[in-house]
């Protein structure tokens, strides 16, 4: 199975996806999703890719896919993988089909869950939160505008059963799309996942390591073997092993739709020419058949301003400062019945670990200030920011000595509107009997309604 | 005299484990220095809780991970990725207080 890349419009070079295909795979697969870039992006319904970088990764496989008969799977749509996300995605397929007069049957599996769906589940108390997720309730089902769930295998294989030989879902357990070809052939399930989810990262689990560059992995009866397609880089037993431990809580547990994976006999054996051999990865099935849904709800809108400071008696005074501005916007705020929240990131003291910085009271002698205004409405967010920043341009401290303005502003305009703002509000297991949830839908690419391919 | 992890270390990194976990890994360069931490419990919910300021309930688990030699450690993230006032979407630059760690 080739992997060409770690995400869908990160990009590969030519040369290491060419040297995949003299090697005549059985699948050219690819994951574009994760909720990594944060809930933006599942709400906006738009891509955290850029569409041009998306056609070109999609052109190759497409070509080289069809025209030699290996079917491409894509899991994950436009990175949130909500309908909008599949369309766009589709849309590109589309037009690379025309423009390179290819024909193929396109299989499109959506992850959309119907609210109601996840309503009645909640009725059932079917729905579980995941750590440290709040328990879902009516209210906040209500106010989530967009709601997916990560489908396994199954939908992929019926796509594939129904003849389809280009395969696009919706959100997807990433190690789904290369582990659900694998499966349909009768391979172990453990394996196929473990060899997907290693996969779906392309060269990241190889060394030197990349998101942009191709892999090669071959599944047999009792291991898969991991060879990178790119001479440059190798797969040992430390990178390997390593890229278990990536963005999971429990590396010898991962759980997925329908069961677990479970790597605690699993072993890394380092082969000859930069390759390194898995056997031992076990799927146990769980009693219910869970997915794990994602949604987000609005917030509001979001307006920004970035701004330096350097003089050395006010960053002594910041936290002074940033208080009192505080104080007199909130005054003004609700005198004026003005709902939203102002947030300060303060680069040089805290502004990444906020309030868990350990060194916060040793400020460096610049600093970056960002202005972070939410509010219900986008006014609303461009009044309080505007209030905020021009507050805090002009405010009076103790033992201030620079009194013709606080702050060194890079751009003109100084404030920058975000757009919509969104937070993550579901996050949650919920059990599946049918796998219809998950819609199907076939069409025909680049042939004539009626006619003949 | 106590040494600095970063002597055994190969690698120590955070990133998100979903929007609403922190996940931070510890890679050593031997096994031995590996298995001298699990032995001596070096790195312990307790210490992870005081060294990010956070309640030890928040400290999900702790997990030694032989086949790369790793340690990993999850946290409850304090502000769920991408929420207001949220200052790290992916997670990735929460590891810094682990670079301070002596035994």
């Amino acid at each position: 199975m080739l992997s060409p890349t770690a995400i869908l419009g990160y990009g590969f070079p030519a040369r290491s996806f060419l040297r995949g295909m003299r090697r005549r795979p059985h699948l050219i697969g690819v994951d574009a999703g994760s909720t990594d870039p944060g809930p933006y992006y599942l709400g906006a319904g738009t891509s955290f890719t850029n569409r041009a970088a998306v056609k070109r990764d999609l052109r190759f496989m497409l070509v080289h896919g069809v025209r030699n008969g290996i079917p491409v799977v894509i899991g994950s749509a436009g990175g949130a993988g909500a309908r909008p996300h599949v369309r766009w995605c589709r849309e590109i397929i589309e037009e690379i089909a025309e423009e390179e007069r290819l024909a193929f049957r396109l299989g499109i599996v959506y992850a959309d869950v119907p609210r109601a769906v996840v309503a009645a589940a909640l009725k059932r108390r079917a729905v579980t939160p995941l750590p440290f997720v709040p328990p879902l309730t009516a209210k906040t089902l209500a106010a989530s505008v967009r709601i997916v769930a990560q489908m396994g295998i199954e939908p992929v294989c019926a796509a594939l059963d129904a003849g389809c030989r280009v395969v696009l879902c919706g959100r997807c357990y990433d190690p789904a799309v290369f582990a659900a070809p694998a499966i349909r052939a009768g391979f172990d399930r453990g394996l196929a996942l473990h060899m997907g989810k290693i996969l779906e990262c392309a060269a990241i689990a190889a060394t030197p390591g990349s998101g942009a560059d191709c892999v090669l992995g071959v599944l047999r009866r009792d291991s898969f073997v991991l060879e990178s397609l790119n001479p440059r880089r190798r797969f040992t037993r430390a990178s390997t092993a390593a890229h278990t431990l990536y963005e999971k809580s429990d590396p010898y547990h991962l759980p997925g739709p329908g069961g677990m994976l479970n790597l605690e006999g699993c072993t890394f054996t380092e082969l000859p020419r930069g390759r390194v051999e898995v056997r031992g990865s076990r799927f146990e099935p769980s009693p219910a058949y869970r997915v794990k849904l994602e949604g987000v709800r609005k917030i509001g809108y979001r307006t920004i301003s970035i701004a330096g400071v350097r003089d050395p008696v006010m960053i002594g005074a910041i936290d002074e400062v940033l208080a009192g501005v505080r104080a007199q916007v909130d005054e003004i705020l609700s005198a004026d019945k003005i709902a939203g929240r102002v947030d300060f990131h303060v680069y040089g003291r805290d502004g990444v670990m906020g309030a868990r910085e350990p060194l916060r009271r040793a400020p460096a002698h610049e600093l970056g200030i960002v202005i972070d205004a939410v509010a219900p409405t986008a006014a609303d967010s461009e009044a309080i920011c505007s209030l905020t920043r021009s507050t805090l341009l002009h405010h009076g401290y103790p033992g201030r000595i620079a009194t013709a303005g606080n702050l060194a502003f890079p751009f003109s305009p100084s404030d920058a509107k975000m757009g919509a703002a969104f937070e993550f509000s579901v996050y949650h297991l919920m059990p599946v009997r049918d796998q219809r949830i998950f819609r199907r839908e076939v069409r025909e690419v680049g042939r004539r309604r009626g006619g003949r391919p | 005299m106590k040494r600095s992890i970063l002597s055994v270390a190969r690698v120590i990194r955070s990133k998100n484990s979903g929007p609403f976990e922190l996940t931070l890994d510890i890679l050593f360069k031997r096994r031995r220095d590996f298995e001298l931490f699990r032995r001596r419990r070096i790195i312990t919910p307790r210490r992870i809780a005081a060294l990010y300021g956070v309640a030890e309930a928040d400290v999900l688990g702790i997990v030694y991970f032989e086949p790369c030699d790793a340690i990993k450690i999850t946290l409850r993230r304090w502000v769920p990725s991408g929420s207001p006032g949220d200052s790290d979407i992916y997670g990735a630059q929460q590891h810094a207080p682990l670079l301070g760690i002596t035994f």
